[in-house]
């Protein structure tokens, strides 16, 4: 049984007309690192909050089908039940930053969950290093920038050390640096074995990393597969995905008949595979 | 015309933000803001229409010293759309929302529901307009607030991270929408961490850290000058780091290309092809 699985899962927001997710069935192996990506309004939070139980046990509406993660049928198990399972890291931070300060925020999930005091502050401790938090220790949420927040956010949540991250758009406020410095930090648990599941429009940025895309449009799953099968399908362009600059340049060069010999996400890919191409000349 | 004269300001008076920024934006210019997350993107453009007052140095919109206007007064020509979509937006309907704003410039009911219809349309979510904000998505969502400042027709627009949540049809349909706002004569000021986006769409481009301005000039020199990338935490466009490992390969590929039809046409001359 694969770690996360929807069978026939559908969804519709209370006071909504149209269906959020329609018939969803899709699996997660453990240790996959899967980037769901498509248009703005697709249904890709909505899958996220179906992961974490949010979708049905706190977002209210109708529903078909099944999600069973780890075992757990969602549909009996409270978002506190999973929040072992699932660390879920929201598109807008602000929302779901609780406490006064960023050492608070950070012990606050292990101390619901009843870790013990010593290991809290070792956990504490180690994700304010590993994100680079100490100027912020004593800062309130909302005193912090965007890009703070969804730092913040993110160290809270793994704090809890869940099997499963489900990542929102987390870098969508980050500077360009600090985005590359988190994304790194998240293909390196996937690399530990941490299940990943991201949404992200900017997909140059997690391309490489990624094991597999899941591309959405209008609540149902269009295609799925590795990042460069995906990426050069004429569905991205038709419903408005966003290929890394590299797959465009690939696919522009294909229909002049330069061929290179796979598909490139990354800027030294692109080099390497140009300089076989000329040498072969 | 926009003018910032050694601009400081600190938080509570404690939490420094910007430490002396001087700049001059011309009517008409697209300028992009970028720079590190706490560099005091936000807090500048917010000084462009009043919601915050400098605690040192001087603002100017067009010659008048901007201490002496009211934030009502300065949202006339200063339009300011927001980076977090859910402080703004509070009433129980899309159309609702874009109509407020409209009436509290003065519009009458008749000219404002035309702009909201307009705005609704050019930003392809006429469809959303009988929704309650809060039941749209993130990214639906911030196209509402871009909704109700657009509507308004200022003069300056100054945009705080537009991009975010916004797929690629939706990113190129806001840039081509600033672009056209450009062309008709607004100043368009944007902030934001997208470079691809500020290289297609801005001609100029000022990149901060620390509360400092640390390089102005053209989008393309200050998205390739190592130094500013590094102190900015800022990064190249792909295809500037695809020109660069070219030309590593093949010097006489030039470093400072940031689109992919540039890079295409390189790798057509490399193969012996021309045009």
């Amino acid at each position: 049984m694969a770690l996360i699985e929807w069978h026939d899962f559908s969804f519709k927001y209370l006071g909504t007309e149209s269906l959020a997710l329609n018939k969803i069935n899709l699996s997660i192996e453990a240790g996959e690192y899967v980037v769901i990506t498509g248009p703005s309004g697709c249904g890709k939070t909505t899958l996220c909050r179906t992961i974490n139980a949010l979708v049905p046990q706190f977002h209210r509406g109708y529903i078909a089908g099944d999600v069973i993660v780890d075992s757990k049928n969602t549909r009996e198990h409270s978002v506190a039940e999973m929040a072992t399972t699932v660390g879920l890291v929201f598109q807008n931070p602000a929302n779901q930053l609780v406490t006064l300060n960023v050492m608070r925020e950070l012990a606050f999930g292990p101390e619901n969950l009843g870790v013990p005091p010593d290991e809290i502050r070792e956990r504490v401790e180690e994700l304010i290093s590993l994100f680079g938090l100490e100027d912020l220790r004593d800062k309130h949420p909302h005193e912090m920038s965007g890009g703070e927040q969804q730092r913040v956010a993110l160290a809270a949540t793994l704090a809890l050390r869940p099997k499963i991250l489900v990542a929102d758009e987390p870098t969508s406020n980050l500077d360009p640096q600090s985005a590359e410095q988190i994304l790194r930090f998240v293909a390196d648990l996937n690399r530990q074995g941490m299940t990943v599941v991201l949404v992200e429009h900017r997909l140059d940025l997690v391309a490489r990393d990624a094991t597999r895309i899941v591309l959405m449009n209008e609540g149902s799953v269009v295609a799925d597969g590795p990042p460069r099968e995906v990426l050069t399908m004429d569905i991205c362009r038709k419903i408005g995905v966003g290929v890394p600059k590299a797959v465009e340049l690939y696919l522009r060069l294909a229909k002049r008949g330069i061929r290179l010999r796979e598909v490139p996400l990354t800027s030294d890919e692109v080099a390497r595979l140009v300089q076989e191409v000329v040498s072969a000349v | 015309m926009i003018i910032l004269e050694d601009v400081h300001y600190a938080y509570d008076g404690v939490y420094p933000a910007l430490r002396g920024v001087s700049l001059q934006i011309d009517d008409g210019e697209s300028v992009a803001i970028m720079g590190t997350n706490g560099a005091g993107k936000t807090t500048l453009i917010k000084h462009l229409n009043g919601l915050l007052r400098p605690d040192r140095g001087r603002v100017f919109i067009d010659g008048v010293d901007t201490s002496t206007m009211s934030v009502a007064e300065l949202s006339r020509i200063v339009g300011l759309v927001w980076q977090n979509p859910d402080h703004q937006l509070f009433l129980e309907s899309v159309e609702k929302e874009v109509i407020f704003g409209l009436k509290n410039l003065g519009f009458s009911d008749e000219e404002a529901r035309e702009r909201c219809d307009v705005t609704l349309r050019d930003l392809g979510i006429e469809h959303l307009a009988q929704r309650s904000p809060f039941t749209l998505s993130g990214g639906e969502r911030k196209r509402v607030t871009l909704a109700c400042v657009l509507a308004t027709e200022p003069r300056v627009l100054a945009l705080d991270e537009p991009t975010i949540g916004q797929d690629a049809l939706q990113k190129a349909r806001l840039g081509a929408m600033l672009q056209a706002m450009n062309a008709s004569g607004r100043t368009v000021i944007v902030v934001t961490h997208d470079v691809e986006f500020a290289v297609e769409n801005f001609n100029r481009t000022i990149a901060m850290a620390d509360g400092r301005i640390v390089a102005d000039g053209p989008t393309r020199s200050v998205l390739s000058n190592d130094r500013v990338i590094e102190q900015c935490s800022l990064s190249p466009p792909q295809m500037t780091l695809t020109a660069r490992a070219l030309n590593r390969l093949f010097p006489d590929v030039p470093t400072r290309l940031a689109f992919v039809e540039e890079v295409e046409s390189q790798i057509v001359r490399l193969l012996g092809g021309g045009e």
